[in-house]
């Protein structure tokens, strides 16, 4: 068979509620072609039932009955596209605040994040949130959908006003790559075809801008590799290897590296990826398995690395977004899930709630729901950690509620640049 | 405005992405939890998966059961599949039958020729009750429908079995967190972000054994519902079809009574792959009779508990 040699991005949709993200996905969607005929048929029966017109693209995504029923989005959708060499996996975030969880969980793990901004509204506070929320989570580049052009006209001066708006929050977050495109999602106007009502406009279209953006960029770190051990694997004659997905640096049989906490130097004597068997080198998102020179009592939440190392500390400095219903206060005791290890946690104090609108953080004495704020933890068990923005997996943490079990807050050790 | 756009890098092949991911949660949902099980149907996605699930934990065995909710109603080749599969693994097979559900009383028999799909749900909970089982692998997809689409990899299950999409736990990295209470249990999807491409791409890779009906054969089929149902002791011809000997294959294999196959002559992978690529219609849409009830078929099964 041919090769298989496409890549994968991974994007999210934000911004407010009704700016037009869903219905963006569902044009892109459509004007590409990659819906089937009967899930376009079943949109437009949807849409006549629901008496929403001929065609509500955002039903391409908000599939859920109540969403349809509130044509509002609740929960993220995940739809999948591909061009030749490129696979896309889009997640379609909510925009209400009340479900900034679901928007932080569709971010967590994207490359790029697709803003869409309503022109004729600007930014408001809940696009200002999203973009902070998707800083944290370490997106670093936007393609920036400034939507609803029709309803203005197709104006180039109410299409500048927002891009100088969004340049202006951009450059405190510290985005790197930013592409914006005026569209209408509701029409199709930049999104897949150029639209001949721009023609002050010699950008890309989404889609363009979508083809060249980095694809690797959320496994990039800025430090050596890391493999924290998920399993411990019996091979026969009795020998083991421990096996685990790699982030950071590529790593290589032969590597000299540290096993962490125990501080144990070793070498990979072999290194297993699941495709090839034996190989020489594995990188950042391949699961697995590696062989140590020396006798270790490795076993899973350890963690290799190679220089420079990361931390072992039991004290975190960490910046969390807080999605329990009841407050965060200093002296909540939770439990922490950081690469494969689990172990309790207390917040020992609170350094400060962030004001997402200005970008600056105040005195708090609790962190309500949604909020932002800047903590000190200490674990029971040591943690291997780096700073999140040198390394997005050994640098992320959850929270976990000891009762219900449920997850109650993102994680990130250190502190974001802007704040 | 365009500030430099970050440079496009030529990276891991997406199949070899997928592959890792998926093996990645099948290691922590492993470790998290005490007694997971691998739900495993015959079927292309489920063969995938128990495939995965091999290769995730080798040269040691599976470290948990595989679990066929049967409905009775099965074409026979994947049966005999189903049988071989797990024997060359050395595997432990368990089976929730909903005819077992029906002889107790725990459902209504929908009579000889009624479809048995929503009883699953039923036969599948009872089971992982019985078991103590805290986590589910299923082979589900979320370009199947658009309620899986809207899923968490780990998808929480309450005391009841239910699935409530406006109560989802956060899903943060890839950090997935499997701790439930007692009585409550786990659904994990590796296969989330897999298309239906994707796995036939994967099956051509690594040469992934499936039962015959997925490639192209000749069969007697009657038209119903715009599809073609094959003709076998649960779906005889009603007055007015008429059969014929039609060439075709399953895109899915479900229950034989609401199966439906499609027109093909792709009697390799290499020509499925391509036959894939280029299909106008979903898979569900063109094989699925229990998707049709209503627009919202998936969600309401799978609030129930369904797969
Ligand atoms: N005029 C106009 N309306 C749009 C456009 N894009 C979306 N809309 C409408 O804006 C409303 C909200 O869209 P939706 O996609 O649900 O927004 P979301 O909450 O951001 O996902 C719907 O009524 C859309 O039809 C556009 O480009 N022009
Ligand atoms: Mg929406």
């Amino acid at each position: 068979m041919e090769p298989v040699n496409t890549d994968i991005l991974r994007l999210a949709t934000i911004g407010s509620v009704d700016d037009g993200k869903s219905t963006l996905i569902g044009r892109l969607l459509v004007d590409t072609r990659q819906l089937f005929d009967d899930q376009l048929d079943a949109v437009v029966n949807a849409s006549e039932r629901r008496g929403v017109g001929d065609l509500d693209l955002s039903f391409v995504t908000d599939g859920l009955r109540a969403e349809r029923e509130q044509g509002i989005t609740i929960d993220v959708a995940y739809r999948y596209a591909s061009t030749p060499d490129r696979k896309f996996i889009i997640a379609d975030c909510p925009g209400h605040v009340q479900y900034t969880r679901n928007m932080a969980t569709g971010a967590s793990t994207a490359d790029l994040a697709l803003v869409v901004v309503d022109v004729a509204h600007g930014l408001k506070e809940q696009t200002r949130r999203h973009l902070c929320i998707a800083a944290l989570l370490g997106v670093r580049g936007l393609v920036v959908a400034v939507n609803k052009m029709d309803a203005v006209h197709w104006s180039s001066a109410a299409f500048q006003s927002v891009v100088d708006e969004v340049e202006t929050v951009s450059s405190e977050l510290g985005f790197e790559s930013i592409t914006c495109v005026p569209t209408s999602a509701l029409l199709g106007d930049n999104v897949v075809d150029a639209s001949d009502h721009t023609p002050w406009y010699h950008g890309p279209t989404v889609l363009g801008a979508l083809e060249s953006s980095d694809a690797g960029a959320w496994s990039n770190a800025t430090n050596g590799p890391r493999l924290p051990i998920q399993w411990v694997l019996r091979q026969p004659g009795g020998g083991r290897t421990y096996a685990g997905m790699v982030n950071g640096d590529t790593l290589h049989s032969g590597d000299v590296v540290t096993l962490l906490p125990a501080g144990i130097e070793t070498t990979i004597t072999a290194l297993n990826t699941l495709h090839s068997g034996a190989d020489t080198q594995a990188g950042a998102g391949l699961s697995i398995d590696v062989a140590l020179a020396d006798e270790t009592d490795a076993g899973r939440g350890d963690l290799l690395a190679r220089a420079p190392l990361p931390r072992v500390t039991r004290d975190v400095t960490a910046t969390v977004c807080w999605f329990g219903e009841r407050p965060l206060t200093t002296g909540s005791r939770l439990r922490l899930k950081h690469t494969t290890r689990v172990t309790p946690a207390r917040i020992v104090a609170l350094d400060g709630v962030v004001d997402v609108s200005t970008l600056t953080v105040h005195d708090g004495d609790e962190l309500r729901t949604n909020d932002i704020g800047l903590v000190q933890l200490q674990t029971a068990d040591p943690l291997v950690v780096d700073d999140y923005r040198d390394n997005r997996v050994t640098g992320s943490f959850v929270l976990i509620d000891e009762v219900t079990n449920a997850t109650v807050a993102a994680g990130m050790v250190g502190r974001a640049a802007f704040l | 405005m365009t500030l430099t756009p970050l440079r496009p890098q030529t990276t891991t092949d997406h199949l070899s992405l997928l592959e890792s991911h998926a093996v990645y949660i099948l290691r922590e949902v492993a470790a998290e939890c005490e007694r997971p099980v691998l739900l495993f149907s015959g079927g292309k996605d489920s063969a995938v998966l128990l495939h995965l699930a091999v290769k995730a934990f080798a040269p040691g065995r599976l470290p948990f059961p595989v679990m066929h909710v049967d409905t009775g109603q099965n074409f026979p080749e994947v049966l005999t599949f189903r049988d071989q599969t797990v024997a060359n693994l050395g595997a432990r097979l368990l089976v929730a039958s909903v005819q077992d559900a029906i002889d107790r009383g725990r459902v209504a028999d929908p009579g000889p020729h009624g479809a048995r799909n929503r009883l699953q749900t039923v036969a599948l909970l009872d089971a992982i009750v019985e078991h103590g089982f805290d986590a589910a692998f299923g082979g589900a997809r979320r370009d199947e429908d658009k309620a899986r689409a809207k899923e968490r990899i780990l998808s929480f299950r309450d005391a009841f079995g239910q699935w409530d999409p406006r109560q989802q736990r956060p899903e943060l990295w890839q950090l997935y967190q499997g701790r439930v209470n007692a009585g409550e249990h786990l659904r994990a999807f590796p296969l989330s972000d897999w298309t239906e491409l994707d796995i036939w791409q994967y099956i051509e890779r690594e040469h992934v054994a499936l039962p015959p009906i997925y490639f192209a054969h000749e069969r007697d089929v009657v038209r119903r519902d715009a599809m073609w149902l094959a003709v076998n002791e649960f779906i005889q011809p009603r007055p007015g079809e008429h059969v014929e000997r039609r060439l075709v294959r399953y895109r899915t294999v479900g229950d034989a009574t609401c199966t439906g196959a499609v027109e093909s002559d792709a009697v390799t992978v290499d020509a499925i792959v391509r036959e894939v690529a280029t299909a106008n219609v979903s898979e569900r849409g063109a094989t699925r009779a229990d998707d049709r009830f209503s627009e919202t078929a998936m969600e309401d099964r799978k609030r129930e508990g369904y797969f």
